[in-house]
């Protein structure tokens, strides 16, 4: 008998894991689309040209630029990664996109507010520079490592 | 507890709200597109229409992943595990929690708070924080993407430079604390 009850209890908690999953991606799917949509738009308007005019291959200063964009950008990481996947696609370098991706999810200039009032301003000031500045060196050893090891 | 419900609801729905408006905009400036290039429209569309499709089977595994790790790990039982003086188990255990944790980043901050407000140290917080970057039901998808050789390097990359971030929070801390003598 209890361990019917436990099955039930485990039953309905699986399904409301799974139903906040879904809540929860229905929630980010709006973006994803408008994302998928933006891009669409770049890849057909916007040409290599300029893309590689703010990329030019220089390693320090294209893994700085994508740190940047990626630090003021925001949202679900899988927004992230179609960015950064068709960035690699349209030319942009490896370092430039590493950095984008990993500044998307360790800085957040948006969150920052939030996280300073909770946290506190210093703890939040020092954590968002830091990982800024890692972001650089991880995307940089990275690609290098990969690099080596391919 | 009715006032935190009412409050989560009402975040959930300017979130919502934000999320619409930003593929209203998008929809307008396709709209744009319409009336100066219509041919390009028509590209545009496909390009989008490509890359959606390619996508669908890794978004299934990716909320397929997300339901598991929301039934394994609660935030009570992550409040279990790092208490203070938890030496390099705590460590070890701040970055597995930040890269098994799920949800929005506002869900974690209170909780945060609580910890350190109950000892929990400072570097912990920032290492928990850093390793949130991993997420293991999102890397079928940058997988997809970038390749199992770029993932698993880049992660191995996170998950040491958090624990210098976390012990330089630490040092910075400790000497304002000393310079001040002030309880953080």
């Amino acid at each position: 008998m209890v361990d019917k009850k436990v099955n039930i209890t485990d039953k309905a908690s699986i399904a409301t894991s799974f139903y906040k999953a879904i809540k929860s991606f229905g929630t980010a799917l709006p973006v994803l689309i408008g994302v998928i949509l933006l891009i669409g738009l770049f890849k057909v308007n916007i040409s290599s040209k300029l893309i590689s005019s703010i990329f030019t291959g220089e390693i320090f200063r294209d893994t700085f630029f994508g740190s940047m964009i990626g630090s003021v950008l925001a949202g679900n990481p899988v927004t992230s990664y179609i960015i950064g996947g068709e960035l690699l696609k349209e030319g942009v370098s490896l370092f430039a996109v590493t950095a984008f991706i990993t500044t998307w999810v360790t800085v957040g200039l948006i969150q920052l507010p939030a996280e300073a009032s909770i946290l506190g301003k210093r703890f939040a000031l020092m954590r968002n520079v830091l990982s800024f500045l890692l972001s650089i060196l991880v995307a940089i050893a990275t690609v290098l490592t990969l690099k080596v090891l391919t | 507890m009715k006032f935190k419900k009412e409050k989560n609801t009402k975040k959930s729905s300017k979130n919502l709200y934000y999320n619409f408006s930003f593929l209203i905009v998008v929809v307008i400036l396709y709209i744009v597109l319409f009336f100066l290039k219509p041919d390009k429209l028509i590209n545009s569309l496909y390009a989008s229409w490509d890359i959606f499709v390619s996508i669908i089977p890794v978004l299934i595994l990716v909320i397929f992943l997300m339901g598991i790790s929301n039934y394994l790990l609660k935030p009570k039982k992550v409040l279990k595990y790092l208490g203070k003086k938890s030496g390099f188990k705590g460590w070890f255990l701040a970055a597995l929690f930040g890269i098994l944790s799920h949800g929005s980043i506002y869900i974690w901050y209170p909780l945060l708070k609580d910890l350190k407000e109950h000892g929990m140290r400072t570097g912990l917080v920032a290492v928990f924080l850093y390793n949130r970057a991993i997420k293991i039901p999102l890397l079928p998808i940058m997988i997809f993407y970038f390749g199992i050789y770029f993932v698993t390097i880049l992660c191995i990359y996170m998950i040491v430079a958090s624990i210098p971030q976390g012990k330089i929070i630490e040092i910075i801390e400790d000497k304002y604390i000393g310079r001040r003598g002030e309880n953080v």
